[in-house]
């Protein structure tokens, strides 16, 4: 299939930055999204263009490196996909396809589609961790846990850390990444003593990342790829409030 | 290509009283108490079908309400404090909110479809704009009497069958619009409370955006009762 792309261009953070159009031709519909940007580079490279910079890792969804807007939807079109799990047979030959960056004030573009998630790594270094002895992994079944609480936590747990939910938020909001966070440990006894501290510390270091607040609008989770469901941030809010009033 | 990977986001120092958490808690309690209030007012507005005397008496009790352990009008004047307090702290957090949110984003997207949350929670902050320019009118409509062709103090009942008189019909217009506007306010707001204040059941969801959507019906039907009422002559 032969298409068009219109990708943002900028070559560091200090460009401005454009929409540059590309004509990809001869795409197989089984291509996924970033096979065919990976095909669109390498004409570029023959024809002594710079490449377009993207970040993808595993391309098998789990690890959370891709993602870009596609035509203005993280991701892309099919719910609940990465944008390297995202085919080419689910658009249309002779589509014009808009590729975008994320874009929020706290993942500024590094290059072309490449953005510095950094910020969630300072959310996830205040609080996103629980306090156990190194040594030897402990027995599988040395702390019951409830399967019901287990299911849950891991539900909260497969969010990978992709940054859709901000590029989604019209707020610009991390929070739906940030519920994840705080539900996955907070259900769990293990993360029971930090349970406080660490909805507390971890918003502190979202609202300084300068991410937006969340007001209940749920683009996050019908874009996010692991379909974390907005009740999460409920119990953020729940936990959040417990704390504030305890300390 | 050497990319500079050092630039990062300018850090601010938020204290948690104004983290964006809190912030909405203010706006969740701070709703939740006006909401209250328009449902009691909206409950007196439906005296105005048991007749004038009726209507008038009501309006004057309320001056007495709290009386006698408190003199006349004090407790008007009470609720008028803390509802003003709560409308200061509710547009306050607001516009932090809006304000945090815009820098929050930057650089715009070029290509962005509609956001995929409903025209409730898409017009949330302009339609509060809408409903503040609404009560201020309000309230030197039918409270001071000031924009009232009748403006009698004394007879309330009066002056909202002058004011929703046929000839006036851009009042009815305007109030009804209003009215629209709250309810559609309410619609995602009283979710948003909900979820603000901790509802986290995706059983509980189903409960809170049903319930917010039959109470804004509610609201929304009663407050144009009377106007309705007025303009088809049922109340005169």
């Amino acid at each position: 299939m032969d298409i068009q792309v219109r990708v943002w261009r900028q070559s560091g953070p200090s460009d401005r930055g454009r929409m540059v159009t590309y004509d990809v031709k001869d795409i197989s519909p089984d291509a996924s999204f970033l096979e065919m940007l990976d095909v669109l580079n390498e004409k570029l490279i023959l024809d002594g263009d710079d490449p377009i910079a993207f970040d993808h890792d595993c391309r098998e969804g789990i690890c959370g490196m891709c993602g870009m807007m596609i035509n203005g939807v993280a991701h892309g079109p099919e719910r609940a996909t990465t944008t390297c799990q995202l085919h080419m047979r689910h658009f249309r030959d002779g589509d014009t396809i808009d590729i975008e960056p994320w874009r929020a004030a706290a993942f500024p573009v590094v290059k072309d589609l490449v953005v510095d998630r950094r910020a969630f790594d300072t959310i996830i270094q205040a609080g996103g961790y629980i306090t156990a002895p190194t040594g030897t992994a402990p027995d599988a079944h040395a702390t019951p846990v409830p399967k019901a609480d287990a299911d849950a936590a891991f539900e909260a747990a497969t969010c990978i850390g992709c940054g859709a939910c901000v590029a989604a938020c019209p707020n610009g909001s991390s929070m739906l990444f940030t519920a994840a966070k705080v539900a996955h440990l907070g259900l769990l006894p293990q993360g029971q003593p930090e349970r406080q501290s660490r909805v507390l510390d971890m918003i502190e270091a979202q609202d300084e990342a300068g991410f937006g607040g969340c007001t209940n609008m749920g683009e996050c989770t019908t874009v996010c790829p692991k379909g974390i469901p907005l009740t999460l941030i409920g119990r953020l809010n729940a936990d959040y409030r417990k704390a504030v009033g305890k300390r | 290509m050497a990319v500079d990977t050092k630039v990062r986001p300018v850090r601010t120092k938020v204290p948690a009283t104004r983290s964006t958490v809190s912030l909405k808690i203010l706006m969740a309690v701070t709703g939740l108490l006006l909401v209250g209030f328009l449902f009691a007012h909206m409950i007196g507005n439906l005296k105005i079908f048991v007749g004038a005397e009726s209507f008038d008496h009501y309006a004057h009790w309320l001056r007495e309400l709290g009386a006698p352990l408190l003199p006349e009008q004090w407790y008007l004047w009470i609720q008028r404090a803390v509802l003003t307090a709560a409308v200061l702290g509710h547009i306050a957090a607001a516009t932090i909110l809006a304000r945090r949110a815009r820098k929050a984003r930057p650089v715009r997207y070029a290509h962005r479809p509609k956001v995929q949350g409903s025209y409730a929670a898409r017009t949330m902050r302009w339609g509060g704009v809408i409903v503040l320019l609404f009560v201020i009118y309000h309230i030197l409509d039918l409270t001071t009497g000031t924009l009232n062709p009748v403006g009698d103090r004394e007879h309330p009942y009066a002056n909202v069958v002058a004011d929703f008189a046929p000839d006036r019909w851009y009042v009815t217009l305007w109030y009804a619009l209003a009215v629209v506007a709250v309810g559609l306010h309410l619609r995602h707001g009283l979710f948003s409370a909900a979820r603000t204040l901790g509802q986290r059941t995706a059983r509980g969801e189903r409960i809170v955006r049903r319930a917010a959507l039959v109470l804004s019906v509610v609201l929304v039907a009663g407050y144009l009762s009377v106007p309705f009422a007025v303009l088809t002559g049922l109340v005169s």
